[in-house]
């Protein structure tokens, strides 16, 4: 929002990219929980776009978006966050885009050393290289730390109106805010990538372990998101809606998963992703059976129901919390 | 003027605004294009898109869980 407002009040035409790569936050566990519901988060991209009065671009990278987080070439972060080749990644999306659409160069709110991986002194040129952008990318809140670009040499822009931020302390940042007027805005720092959590990335690499494979498609990453999830043996694991949200989340999978509910007593809805045998569905019945409200009953009934709709009944004693280890919580 | 569907039901945001956008591109000005979707956030995003854009959105309504906007395209 900065690094545009410093461009723009040099009287450029300024529009906005935005990438969706599956793993960005913006509200996704607000829409599917039910006490979230009502209070649905803003998408702050479209939301800066708005205040700055810039049309904004949000462009689907889900596909793409797959080899650099499973071949990142830098490597991850602290989680699995590939943040060095997602920003060369992105950058060189930009790249594409304003050929495409006939724009001279491209501008990043970067800061030198704000962040561990892609925004120290040493990787911010690689950035810059490995795009393909070179010198057509401008960051206009450090520009005064790096060699001038294109559009600063051409005198397209004024690097003099440019600015020399650096390190993690935000407060430089505030303090140009308020000189601009600007009084809102997203909070700093805040996580924006489900790749930067550990639980959430303990449950991708455990979907990769069990599937042999490095891959994912849309759906699996989203279903990462929800619910509680607890990986008996290596054939199956159960995601287990925690709450209503959750649980209608989970239905509009019902016809590419096997999924139970109890019929007894009131519960959650399950699906089992990968391929469970038979003897895997009662013990997916019990443990179905312990997040329900029979989970002290000697006995509950779930129903086990088949993408194609067959359905049967379950008959089993929930097990006890004991009886769950805790490695199978992914 | 015709009037174009997209279904972006079970999608979250930023899916129906990347569905509606695409959408929108191929479309004329003054067609209408209703979205059918289910993530709440919705009703935030994607008027704030039409607005950056110059699209208008004509109508919100909401039938169980489905929410359902009605953009007519900008010039």
């Amino acid at each position: 929002m900065l690094a545009a407002r410093v461009i723009m009040d040099q009287g450029i035409h300024v529009e906005g990219i935005n990438f969706f790569t599956g793993f960005c936050v913006e509200g996704h566990t607000h829409a599917i929980r039910k006490k979230d519901r009502a209070k649905p988060k803003r998408n702050n991209a479209l939301w800066v776009a708005e205040q700055l009065g810039i049309k904004l671009h949000i462009i689907d990278v889900i596909e793409e978006y797959k080899d650099v987080l499973i071949n990142p070439k830098h490597g991850y972060g602290q989680n699995m966050n590939p943040c060095l080749d997602c920003k060369c990644f992105m950058v060189h999306k930009a790249v594409e885009w304003i050929r495409a659409h006939d724009f001279d160069f491209i501008i990043t709110g970067e800061v030198m050393g704000q962040r561990p991986m892609s925004q120290r002194r040493d990787t911010m040129p690689v950035v810059a290289r490995e795009s393909g952008a070179d010198d057509l990318l401008l960051r206009p809140l450090c520009a005064k730390h790096l060699p001038p670009t294109l559009p600063e040499r051409e005198g397209w822009v004024d690097r003099e109106k440019l600015l020399d931020f650096h390190g993690r302390n935000r407060k430089p940042q505030m303090a140009l805010a308020r000189q601009l007027g600007i009084e809102d805005y997203a909070q700093p720092a805040g996580g924006c990538c489900f790749l930067t959590d550990r639980a959430y990335s303990d449950k991708l690499v455990d979907l990769w372990q069990a599937r042999g494979e490095r891959e994912y498609q849309l759906d699996d990453i989203m279903l990462l998101k929800v619910g509680r999830h607890i990986r008996p043996n290596p054939r199956f694991k159960l995601i287990i809606g925690r709450e209503e949200g959750e649980n209608r989340f989970l239905e509009g999978y019902r016809k590419q998963y096997v999924s139970l509910y109890p019929t007894s007593h009131k519960g959650p809805l399950v699906l089992l992703d990968g391929r469970p045998e038979e003897a895997d569905l009662e013990l997916a019945a019990r443990i179905t059976a312990r997040y329900s409200q029979g989970r002290d009953a000697e006995q509950v009934t779930v129903a086990v129901r088949q993408g194609d709709g067959e359905e049967r009944e379950f008959t089993v004693a929930p097990m006890s919390p004991g009886e769950i280890p805790a490695d199978w919580h992914v | 003027m015709s009037t174009k569907h997209i279904d972006a039901r079970r999608l979250l945001c930023p899916m129906p605004v990347i569905r509606t956008q695409d959408a929108v591109a191929d479309m004329q000005p003054g067609e209408q294009l209703v979205i059918t979707c289910t993530d709440p956030g919705a009703l935030k995003d994607i008027p704030a898109w039409c607005r950056i854009n110059g699209h208008r959105v004509v109508e919100t309504r909401q039938e169980g869980d489905d929410i359902i906007i009605t953009v007519e395209v900008g010039a």
